[in-house]
């Protein structure tokens, strides 16, 4: 009997084999988990529990690559780090200069605010992060970061880089995070073009090297070399850094929409590290996980900046 | 490979953690497209060659695994693993027994069909990836199944 069971065959007078019974109670113990993970954080213990039994696995696909490059620090040769800490000391330089004048421009900008009585501008906190070498799907754009829950990540957190907006936070672990690149082909980032302050949203391709603008109208004021900042809205990401620059501009006459490429800022495919944003938000509902769009009408011109500020001031 | 065999645990346990290893492992985007579903070989000749030991329940668990490091949807490799294991343990006498080539094309068959799951499920989930580098690995796995089963074949005859 015990025989007969194990191998699938069904025993006379037996309307369902055991075997069949298993695979529909695993299945529908799977479909139940899909379901409840679907609907939005339910799972959050299980899924901590989970991302921290594989953290280990993780680390061991991670150390022989970082093992590599430590190797290769250690025997750099005196010369080389001689002349990369001169560089380092240059830029130091020129960076300390430049933020002086940041910082008097800050103060002037929040004078200028207090004026107008505009909102203050949003306060922002940032951390490093490592990004472990270990591929999670190679359908999709994202990465895994050696800080969690325990370092205060959350889900939705905004990740830049020294270039640019990177992605955010898909899920988080108490010890390690997924991030999810600008690049992955279902994540999309609302931005504003430096330039004119077009608002639309940036979307990922699947290729790292690629965003597109899917929402742009034929007559939309969008030239190459145009420079996309984040805009802000929708919560996620903080306003006002850069996302990438347009590298080609599509008019096809039959077509209602543009066809616009953008080149992210950031080196997606090669990060190193990564920088982890914290910023107040404005008074607003939590952020829903995925980056959301603005209203439908996705080319809404933003007001000249001048007009909407002075309406407030008598 | 035509009855069942004596595989310890512990053995199965080993190459399924080596399989989701080879899975994590980085390597460059056009290489990383043709990387076969190394774990879900694993489980598909477990589940041939020892089906009591490489059940349903081992096949249930390397998929929660699997979700547990690419992290999408919790349970999605779970189901379909869990689809194809039993699809592989009811017909197991049967496949055991097909020549060598008739073999490949079963797992060719399975391997697709597990891709078209996935893909399913991802579509109905909202996160739908409609590349075709997507159908990919059911080729290069296909590929990668006579050798898996040779050199497991090999090893366990040596025991």
């Amino acid at each position: 009997m015990a025989l007969l069971r194990d191998s699938g065959i069904r025993a006379p007078f037996q309307r369902f084999s055991v075997l069949g019974l298993k695979a529909l109670v695993l299945c529908a113990l799977s479909v139940a988990l899909m379901v409840i993970d679907y609907r939005q954080n339910q799972l959050q213990v299980i899924r901590a529990a989970l991302s921290t039994a594989v953290y280990p696995l993780q680390l061991l696909v991670h150390s022989p690559i970082s093992a590599l490059e430590n190797l290769s620090n250690t025997f750099a040769s005196h010369q080389a780090l001689l002349r990369e800490n001169a560089q380092l000391h240059a830029a130091a330089q020129t960076d300390a200069i430049r933020l002086l004048r940041l910082a008097s421009a800050e103060r002037e900008n929040d004078r200028l605010r207090a004026l107008l009585n505009a909102a203050p501008r949003i306060s922002e906190r940032v951390a490093m992060a490592d990004v472990l070498h270990v591929e999670l799907d190679s359908l999709r754009q994202s990465v895994l970061i050696n800080r969690g829950t325990r370092d205060q990540i959350y889900k939705g957190q905004a990740v830049l880089d020294p270039y640019g907006v990177v992605g955010q936070v898909s899920n988080v672990g108490p010890v390690s995070a997924q991030v999810i690149l600008l690049s992955d082909s279902t994540h999309s980032i609302p931005v504003q073009i430096s330039r004119n302050e077009l608002r639309t949203v940036a979307t990922g391709t699947g290729d790292p090297y690629r965003l597109t603008l899917n929402y742009l109208p034929r007559a939309a004021d969008v030239k190459v070399d145009d420079v996309l900042l984040s805009s802000g809205l929708g919560g996620v990401f903080p306003a006002g850094y850069p996302v990438g620059r347009v590298v080609e501009v599509h008019r096809d006459p039959s077509q209602p929409l543009l066809t616009v490429s953008v080149e992210p800022y950031a080196r997606l495919d090669r990060e190193q590290e990564v920088l982890m944003v914290w910023f107040d938000q404005p008074a607003a509902p939590p952020p829903p996980p995925e980056a959301p769009k603005p209203t439908s009408n996705k080319h809404k011109v933003a007001p000249a900046v001048g007009s909407s500020k002075t309406a407030g001031t008598p | 490979m035509t009855r069942d065999r004596h595989v310890p645990s512990a053995l199965i346990y080993a190459c399924s953690l080596l399989a989701l290893l080879l899975s994590a492992l980085p390597l460059p985007a056009s290489f990383a497209m043709l990387r076969p579903d190394f774990l879900l070989l694993t489980v598909i000749w477990f589940a041939l060659t020892a089906p009591r030991a490489g059940g349903l329940a081992f096949a249930f668990a390397a998929g929660l695994l699997l979700d547990a490091f690419q992290g999408l949807l919790l349970g999605e490799h779970a189901f379909s693993f869990v689809v194809i294991a039993y699809l592989v343990h009811r017909f197991h006498l049967q496949v055991r027994m097909f020549p060598q080539a008739h073999q490949v094309l079963t797992v060719l068959a399975l391997l697709f069909f597990y891709q078209f799951i996935l893909f399913w499920i991802d579509g109905v989930s909202g996160h739908p990836v409609t590349r075709w580098a997507r159908w990919l690995p059911v080729l290069t796995g296909t590929l990668f199944w006579p050798l898996l089963d040779s050199v497991l074949s090999r090893f366990m005859a040596r025991r």
